[in-house]
């Protein structure tokens, strides 16, 4: 759509620091025992584990697109890790990166009550594999990322937005998204703004 | 004359009828809004459609500075404000490796429990009233008053309290209030049993819950329920107990667990809450020590550039934040709630299937969800 209004900058937005480039992943000290399940699970899934870290008692692991659902699989069966409990799915969006979005899942294992935090790089229109099938709390959950961020999951059962309204145009959550919404049109020139949504549905029409 | 042709099939048939229920209903707690799919009374699909209430908290929080987000995160659970601010604050704490005083650590817990009976109060009145109870209501709001009077004499205000800094408190228990708070429980104790005495054995009530919207502990878990709507289910999964925060590894409780998974059990493990609730608030109350209110806490607060996920068990559940922070702005890269309220709800669909109509309000109150928190 070329006639997309450019939204004036915000106001009041923080001063522009340089945009970090990625996530800071320390890795763990030497000194620490990764636990064993990680170990189970390089050996089970090889080529599963692409970067381990730690930061403040957390333990992320950064896993391939394409291995997702093994290890998603392996992390839920496994007896030593046992993640029986998907408590969040999210992103993050880093867009100065060709893989601009880091999809995050929080893991709990009712069993052992331990945590982990499982991450995929993905790229804008980069297709995820759904974790529905392997927990079924993820399909919530993966709708409002889909919603916020645009991440595009496959195989989901019911892939609609689920807080913003089903015709919004933009993904709210991602940083080149102004905090204002869609800009001033709306706000101040409701009928340009209709003129504008008439000329989206014809061009969707055609 | 001819008889006509009976067509049993055709004379019997049902057609499947969509209601609209909500977004404005007075049992949905707010705008919540359901699409049933009814054969006959029966429930055959419900799509559950929620974002009415979107304000957009966490792009909102993501624009604003480290202190301000904890007046934001009130108006989240607004029935339990103090506990959001609770679990936000620690998650700050955690990345930027602050230790918080004993002293404000017990008074977290005392806020965190208040806040638990508060929200259960409004539960179980809201809860009895769309089953059709309306006594209990009257009598869950007389007490939520004066947990709401302790709190508006704590920081001044009634509903969304502002009342966490990160590293402690804004400010300390004002004289005397800890006598109060100690005089309350006493009062309450005798209350819940009040409530119970009006629904635990009372038929209606009974024909009403039992039986409705069972689901699994291993379905429960895998569906993300937790709080409550999970512990109804059998399953011992409590933040407090798995992995304590404020001072709750200092005290003794027991996590209260249902068998049968029906409503009936989760109302039963939330009358218990109350006892425990104030079994903590008691202890903590009477132990309260000396100490200074706040940590060792700069005076501009940017934590260092790192990623953490922190879950705390608010009245409903299991509310985890996840703070990306980038380590030189002083507003979070990234900041996400893990609404327990949202997760909850999404078992609604599952547990409807099979029901009466009728049972759609008790089944959307067995859950206690809060629209400010679904939605954001």
């Amino acid at each position: 759509m070329a006639d997309e209004p450019k939204p004036p900058a915000p106001a009041h937005a923080p001063p522009k620091a340089a945009a970090p480039a990625g996530p800071t992943e320390p890795a763990p000290p030497a000194d620490l025992a990764q636990p064993a399940y990680l170990a189970t699970l390089s050996a089970e899934v090889p080529g599963s584990v692409t970067a381990v870290s730690y930061f403040v008692g957390d333990w992320t692991i950064v896993v391939p697109v394409a291995q997702l659902l093994g290890v998603a699989c392996h992390l839920r069966d496994a007896p030593d890790a046992a993640f029986d409990c998907c408590s969040d799915v999210t992103a993050t969006d880093w867009p100065p990166r060709a893989e601009r979005f880091d999809v995050v899942y929080c893991l709990y294992s009712t069993r052992h009550r331990h945590r982990i935090r499982v991450k995929v790089r993905a790229a804008e229109l980069q297709p995820v594999p759904s974790v529905t099938g392997i927990w079924s709390g993820a399909n919530w959950l993966e709708r409002e990322v889909f919603d916020m961020f645009g991440v595009n999951f496959t195989g989901h059962p019911d892939r609609r937005r689920i807080l913003m309204p089903d015709d919004w145009q933009g993904y709210p959550q991602r940083k080149d998204y102004p905090l204002e919404g869609p800009g001033e049109l709306l706000m101040e020139n409701p009928i340009d703004w209709l003129k504008l949504r008439q000329a989206r549905e014809e061009a969707d029409i055609e | 004359m001819e008889t006509p042709a009976v067509h049993h099939g055709a004379m019997f048939d049902t057609n499947e009828l969509v209601i609209n229920m909500g977004p404005q209903h007075p049992s949905t707690h707010g705008v919540l809004r359901v699409v049933l799919r009814l054969d006959g009374e029966k429930v055959v699909d419900a799509d559950v459609v929620i974002g009415y209430l979107h304000r957009g908290i966490e792009k909102l929080s993501e624009n604003r500075n480290w202190t301000q987000i904890i007046l934001l995160t009130d108006r989240m659970d607004y029935v339990a404000a103090a506990t959001n601010n609770v679990g936000y604050c620690e998650t700050v704490e955690k990345l930027m490796s602050i230790e918080v005083p004993r002293h404000a650590r017990y008074v977290r817990t005392i806020l965190c429990e208040l806040q638990r009976i508060a929200s259960h109060c409004l539960w179980v009145g809201t809860h009895a009233m769309d089953i059709g109870a309306m006594t209990v209501f009257l009598y869950a709001f007389r007490e939520r008053e004066l947990i709401l009077d302790l709190f508006e004499e704590f920081c001044g205000a009634r509903l969304t309290y502002n009342s966490m800094r990160i590293g402690g408190l804004p400010l300390d228990i004002p004289p005397g209030w800890d006598k109060k708070v100690l005089e309350f429980c006493m009062i309450m104790g005798s209350k819940v049993d009040e409530y119970e005495e009006l629904l635990t054995h009372n038929r209606i009530w009974l024909e009403r819950t039992k039986g409705i919207g069972i689901i699994s502990g291993p379905d429960a878990v895998a569906l993300g329920l937790s709080g409550p709507p999970l512990r109804g289910s059998g399953v011992p999964r409590d933040v407090r107990k798995d992995e304590p925060y404020a001072a709750y590894d200092e005290m003794t409780f027991d996590v209260p667990v249902g068998s049968a998974g029906d409503t009936y059990d989760r109302y039963l493990v939330r009358m218990e809450e109350f006892r425990q609730s104030l079994r903590i608030i008691r202890q903590a109350t009477e132990g309260i020590p000396e100490g200074p209110i706040v940590g060792k806490v700069p005076r501009l607060i940017k934590p260092p550039a790192g990623e953490t996920y922190h879950a705390i068990e608010s009245p409903k559940g299991e509310l985890g934040y996840f703070i990306v922070s980038d380590g030189k702005s002083t507003n979070p890269y990234r900041f996400r709630v893990r609404p327990p309220s949202f997760c909850n709800l999404q078992g609604l669909r599952a547990l409807i299937r099979g029901h009466l109509v009728a049972d759609v309000v008790a089944l959307i109150g067995s859950l206690d969800v809060v629209l400010g928190e679904v939605d954001r």
